[in-house]
């Protein structure tokens, strides 16, 4: 029986790999198929990367799989205890992380996953919740 | 999304048969029309590269295990694709909107700033402006007066784009709030000048002409803010003539006082006003002198005020190859009997 729930801490740029590593395992063994196994890595990447490169390094990503009567699927929760964000509006903006023309952004994870969340708070650090549901 | 990918993984499976087959033209042509489809129904390329992966999975049951991880390896490539062009996609729509929402701003302006031009007694007037984006930061303005002179601005704001264009609004009202007749040309540039001076951001500026033209006398008085300079033909020896002003922009002092100039039009004379579009129009990497404007319109001159203004502008759109680089406008007088 693989585990039910993980964590990977962010320190160093390999530890994004790791998150992908598991969030992919866990994407499989829920079912979901190759496409939406890769976008759930992307995301992950994605999220592990902000963590790293903003985040001053400290951070969790925590993956749950859900499974109840609603459906199956895979929950990231990506927490860091960094600067936080002044203006989530912005960041959320399209082409505004991605104008330097790296990544896909926090709207890239948006449209990656089926669900997603952020709340933020200046100086203390960041939390975003996203989903995606086995169809 | 996915109902068009469902619908179409056969034909597209039968097409990549028939071209592993034959590599004929015609699933090629097949296929390029299926990826028109895709794009036309937001199907992004990691699903493409899934589709293909599945037909090939079917058409070949014994695919090696190689070829089927650098497939998956390519699907994880396209990941990032897709999501750029969702994201150029949203930012396309909200181009349009915003375009949409300029375009219902611009039109307002153009009802803002309409102005007629009016029946002068011997007096044949032409007048064009044309923007180089959407909203005009040139201004004319044509008044008639009691006593049948005629009234006319000419202004081009220094800065471009909408704030140059909402700040001609200001102006309009300005020059709609003077008495007309009982203001001399000068008086009414010292008016405007206090207006925008205290109204407008301080590193805007406005140049303009204002001039009447009195067809009792012939005589045309004019104050220049710093405007490009105009042009006095003269019928008799088929000659121009720069009219030479002085005068500070609007807008830079607070008190500034102008000078007016004086001159009389005889029978086939024309005053020609224009803005810094017109003679700084470029031709690839030439800047387009005064003379060849004062050509055209020589060459035309046999038209009326406002056939001229027209070809000046058409051959001037043309050079620039139908791209104004600056807002557009020229004002013709001309002296008809």
């Amino acid at each position: 029986m693989k585990p039910q729930s993980s964590c990977v801490t962010i320190q160093k740029e390999w530890d994004i790999v790791g998150a992908r590593h598991v969030a992919r395992d866990m994407a499989k063994t829920l079912g979901f198929g190759t496409v939406d196994q890769a976008r759930i890595a992307t995301a992950v990447s994605e999220l592990a990367r902000n963590i790293y490169l903003y985040a001053n390094n400290d951070g969790q990503i925590y993956f749950d799989m859900i499974n109840t009567i609603d459906g199956k699927g895979l929950s990231i929760i990506a927490v860091d205890s960094g600067p936080g964000i002044s203006d989530i509006a912005e960041v959320m903006q399209d082409g505004f992380s991605t104008s330097g023309g790296l990544g896909a952004g926090l709207p890239g994870v948006k449209r990656l996953m089926d669900e997603f969340d952020i709340q933020s708070e200046l100086g203390k650090g960041t939390k975003i919740t996203a989903k995606k549901w086995v169809r | 999304m996915r109902k068009v990918i469902d619908s179409n993984i056969e034909n597209y499976k039968n097409l990549l048969k028939s071209y592993i087959e034959t590599q004929d033209e015609r699933s090629l042509y097949g296929v390029e029309m299926m990826s028109k489809s895709f794009l036309k129904n937001n199907i992004l390329p990691e699903e493409i590269v899934n589709l293909h992966i599945q037909a090939l999975e079917d058409l070949y049951p014994d695919l090696s295990e190689e070829i089927k991880h650098s497939m998956n390896f390519l699907l994880e490539a396209m990941i990032s694709y897709g999501l750029k062009h969702q994201e150029i996609q949203t930012l396309r729509e909200q181009q349009i909107a915003l375009k949409s929402e300029i375009s219902v701003a611009a039109s307002m302006q153009d009802t803002f700033l309409k102005t007629d031009i009016p029946t002068i007694e011997g007096l044949d007037i032409g007048a064009i402006s044309a923007p180089a984006h959407q909203m005009n930061g040139d201004y004319y303005h044509f008044v008639k007066g009691k006593n049948g002179t005629l009234g006319m601005a000419i202004a081009d704001v220094i800065g471009k784009g909408i704030p140059a264009a909402l700040s001609m609004s200001m102006i309009k009202y300005a020059i709609d709030s003077y008495p007309e007749e009982s203001m001399e040309p000068n008086v009414i540039l010292e008016n405007l000048n206090r207006v925008v001076e205290r109204n407008v951001d301080p590193n805007m500026f406005i140049t303009m002409i204002y001039a009447q033209y009195s067809p009792a006398y012939n005589k045309l008085r004019f104050s220049s803010a710093g405007h490009e300079p105009g042009f006095h033909y003269y019928a008799k020896d088929n000659r121009f003539e720069e009219l030479k002003t002085k005068g500070l922009a609007l807008g830079v002092l607070a008190d500034v006082e102008y000078q007016e100039y004086e001159l009389k039009m005889e029978k086939g004379d024309m005053v020609i006003f224009l803005t810094d579009g017109v003679t700084e129009s470029r031709e690839e990497d030439r800047f387009v002198e005064v003379e060849e404007v004062l050509d055209v319109i020589r060459k035309y001159k046999t038209y009326s005020a406002q056939e001229i203004v027209n070809h000046v502008y058409k051959y001037f759109e043309r050079l620039q190859d139908f791209q104004l680089r600056d807002d557009f406008t020229m004002i013709i007088l001309r002296k008809e009997v």
